[in-house]
């Protein structure tokens, strides 16, 4: 593999995991307050479609991902509601939230587009264009870094910088400011949070909806960042992936950066087959989509260190005496 | 309920740190707190006591803002307070310690301290000025631990002053204490008085809730009494006795002692050598443990909780595997293989008492007279033919039983939840007893039981004693090991540290052995 091979696919790695390390990031706040969410890939999917929609409607990317964030904040209230407040079981509601999604994005965008439950494709203001950082050309006389710097860097769409920005930022409010402080505790042990007189609902719900605004900047991303439109399903799975690269990740935000770029390096080799092809291996094309999962049973599995949950995740809060 | 009259003259000549008028609470049908009213005097140590059920940790609920009154009134120094949260109990300056620590396991002690108290929306300030705080208390108090320990990593006995400590750093004049001393050895539960004392001297006031009499009379200055969610007495606890408690917790007169006759020990039954256990996490739970029971004795095993005793008690009932030899009238058992399942040891002649009743000994949902099948549903007269079940043959039995053990209501059909503590351990101790075994395994006989059923079970325990039959006892409540047993083994990390005989040993020797300290082994 020649240098620019690699480049490229380093280019397409950083391109497909942005949309995990978003809905990583995302699960990682909720389940950090305790509250599981099966459901990213659902928040993900109507995130995709309604932000697709609008942008289509109005031709603003931007007011797309507006009603992109608040189609999955809606998806994040109904499990706030169902898992906080009615203290349902927090699995179940995930995968219900999956199936409702599944079936109302492909209805919504029929019902208005008629194609068979397509959006129109995007283009121009109405997606998110590529953004070529400063000093590119500059820069690229340097050796190795510079055309790295071209290629992989530079080049990008707005969402993939804030995703990236999201992993200090996220470490700083969890491991440095009171908020985040009370957002561990409220996942290891909600009583402890209670007893110190802070409202375990509130903490949790604002956990559940800060989940869901990550998600809303995941699912654009799909339709109108990586892709130039919503499609039947076009999250193919991601927000499951991102789950396992969560565990992966032992619910840490450096981590999670770390596990979604591994998990998208492997489905940017799997999108090309030359590369594998001349390496002189034969590894087939569904055993790398399927190395995520292998990963996450071995650390599951406790072969790579051991990823212990947060301790209260899954479990509604009763107030006990 | 305003109760004017004379507490309301009262409380004008001097204000109480706390007073409660006429607290009234009911939960559906079941009246928890029936018109309570109690004055606790500044800068005194007032305990409240009463029998599982009698209410007191409703009222202290209702204190610490988990519940609101149905009526009554709250007066902190003489100021009428409404509590609706925790956050406004605490702004009364009400800390609470409970009696299963409110603290997060991965957290350091500054972190738990702070939770709730921090200074600003960033966590540095918090941790420099708590991590001073905490110096200037340690000096004061008593109350060393290190500040960046983990939880995880402290003993219980530190794990509690981290919690009086969160309430002191949050500047609580009046402190709670739900069952303190549960789970510590005694010469941490001294320590802890001492600690107690020490934050009287200095004006805080102290409530203690507990059901050991023993504790009241020690350091309390007055005492409560609770019945049935009604406040029945208080006294000034140098005018009263354990005995005079015990009559006003129950209504009625209560044996304290258990009477007993001295035993008669036969041939070994139970022989236990170089008993080995390792957990999932490869840790050595049983480190060569050997002892002997005889026929018509009660070894009674002392320990603070999580020394090894729960692991000898499950490799003992076939619950867990181990290695070495354990031998039931002279029989060798198996310890790994086929035959060392609970079904096989019923078989060999040992009966079990799960330490943990809700979990291992009942299940909560299903009825008594089911309870009162699993483990023996293969006896013959419980089955009609073949292949079924004779259920009413079983729920004939289980009437019975409960006639016998006077476990109420006598419903067969009631589910096990829906007794209280004391009901459920008789259920499972009829089940256990009335198969005539050669052993008796039994851990924490009376946990969360109450003084009246707990004086019934241990009558049981003496009565299949003389019956001839071999007894291991396992408790964490010394009193009871002392008052039941013929000879005390103590445990400690895994070991036995030592036997004594309970006629010539005291709560000091054992204490220290139960610390890991002196004894013969070590």
């Amino acid at each position: 593999m020649d240098y620019a091979t690699f480049l490229q696919i380093l280019d397409t790695t950083v391109r497909l995991a942005t949309p995990l390390l978003l809905a990583c990031l995302a699960g990682l706040y909720s389940e950090r307050a305790g509250v599981f969410d099966i459901g990213l890939e659902g928040k993900m999917l109507m995130a995709a479609m309604t932000s697709a929609a609008v942008a289509a409607l109005t031709g603003s990317v931007w007011v797309g991902l507006a009603a992109g964030i608040l189609g999955a904040l809606l998806f994040a209230l109904v499990h706030g509601l169902a898992s906080i407040t009615f203290r349902g079981n927090q699995l179940i509601s995930g995968v219900a939230l999956n199936f409702v999604a599944s079936g109302i994005t492909v209805l919504i965008a029929q019902d208005l587009f008629g194609q068979g439950g397509r959006t129109p494709p995007l283009s121009g203001g109405a997606r998110f264009n590529a953004i070529s950082l400063p000093f590119v050309d500059s820069l690229s006389v340097v050796p190795i870094l510079g055309p790295m710097y071209r290629e992989v860097i530079s080049g990008h769409t707005f969402l993939v910088y804030v995703a990236a920005a999201l992993v200090p930022a996220t470490w700083w409010l969890l491991y440095r400011t009171r908020f985040g402080l009370r957002l561990r505790a409220v996942g290891e042990n909600p009583a402890s949070v209670d007893t110190a007189g802070v409202s375990v609902i509130r903490l949790r719900f604002t956990a559940v909806l800060i989940t869901g605004v990550l998600c809303g900047l995941a699912g654009a991303y799909m339709s109108t960042g990586l892709q130039a439109g919503f499609g039947r399903e076009m999250t193919a799975g991601r927000g499951y992936i991102a789950l396992a690269a969560l565990i992966f990740a032992k619910w840490r935000p450096w981590q999670a950066l770390g596990a979604t770029m591994l998990f998208g390096f492997f489905q940017a080799l799997a999108l090309r087959p030359d590369v594998i092809a001349k390496t002189g291996l034969s590894i087939p094309v569904p055993a790398l989509d399927a190395l995520p999962y292998i990963l996450t049973v071995v650390v599951l599995a406790g072969i790579v260190g051991k990823a212990i949950p947060p301790r209260a995740g899954g479990e509604p809060y009763v107030k006990e005496r | 309920m305003q109760g004017q009259g004379t507490l309301g003259r009262q409380a004008s000549a001097a204000p109480f740190a706390i007073e409660l008028r006429g607290i009234s609470k009911a939960f559906g049908p079941v009246q928890a707190n029936k018109d309570i009213s109690i004055q606790v005097a500044k800068g005194s140590i007032h305990g409240i006591i009463g029998e599982n059920g009698a209410g007191k940790s409703t009222l202290m609920s209702i204190l610490y803002g988990f519940y609101k009154a149905d009526s009554g009134e709250i007066l902190i120094d003489g100021k009428p307070t409404t509590i609706p949260d925790s956050q406004s109990a605490i702004r009364a300056g009400i800390g609470m310690v409970f009696q299963h620590f409110k603290l997060v396991q991965n957290f350091t002690v500054l972190e738990n301290v702070i939770l709730g108290a921090e200074e600003g929306a960033m966590l540095a300030p918090s941790l420099s000025k708590a991590r001073k705080v905490l110096g200037d208390l340690a000096r004061e108090y008593e109350l060393d631990v290190d500040p960046d320990a983990l939880i995880e990593d402290l003993s219980v006995g530190h794990q509690q002053r981290v919690e009086i400590l969160k309430a002191l750093y949050r500047q609580a004049d009046i402190l709670i204490l739900d069952e303190p001393t549960g789970v510590l050895t005694p010469a941490e539960a001294d320590h802890l008085f001492r600690i107690l004392n020490g934050l009287k001297d200095q004006g805080k006031t102290i409530i203690l809730i507990t059901h050991k009499l023993r504790e009241i009379m020690e350091i309390t200055d007055m005492v409560s009494v609770m019945r049935r969610g009604q406040m029945v007495a208080t006294v000034t606890t140098a005018q009263t006795s354990p005995e005079e408690l015990a009559e006003l917790m129950v209504g009625r007169k209560v044996l304290l002692h258990v009477h007993k006759d001295p035993a008669t020990p036969g041939a070994a039954v139970l022989e236990v050598e170089n008993l080995r256990v390792v957990d999932d996490q490869k840790v050595e739970r049983l480190r060569g443990i050997s002892l002997t029971v005889r026929a018509g004795e009660i070894l009674g095993i002392a320990g603070v909780a999580g020394n090894g005793q729960s692991e000898l008690l499950e490799v003992l009932g076939g619950i867990a595997k181990g290695s070495g030899t354990i031998r039931l009238n002279g029989k060798e058992l198996d310890l790994t293989g086929k035959f060392s399942d609970g079904r096989s040891r019923r078989a060999d002649g040992i009966a079990h008492v799960p330490e943990d009743r809700q979990v291992l000994g009942l299940i909560m949902d299903f009825s008594a007279w089911e309870n009162v099948a699993f483990g023996y549903h293969h006896a013959p007269e419980y089955q009609k033919n073949a292949l079924f079940m004779d259920n009413d043959a079983i729920r004939a039995d289980t009437e019975k039983k409960m006639a016998t053990f006077d476990v109420r209501p006598p419903i067969p059909t009631l589910a096990a939840k829906n007794f209280s503590g004391g009901n459920q351990q008789k259920i499972v101790v009829a089940r256990e007893i009335e198969r005539n075994p050669d052993l008796l395994l039994i851990g924490q006989p009376t946990r969360g039981v109450d003084i009246g059923a707990i004086e019934f079970i241990h009558k049981q325990i003496v009565a299949l004693r003389d019956q001839g039959k071999a007894i291991l006892l396992v408790s964490v409540e010394l009193d009871e090991i002392m008052s039941l047993s013929d000879r005390i083994a103590v445990m400690f990390d895994g070991r036995i540290m030592g036997e004594r005989d309970p006629a010539t040993t005291n709560e000091r020797e054992l204490g220290l052995l139960m610390a890991g300290v002196g004894g013969e082994s070590a």
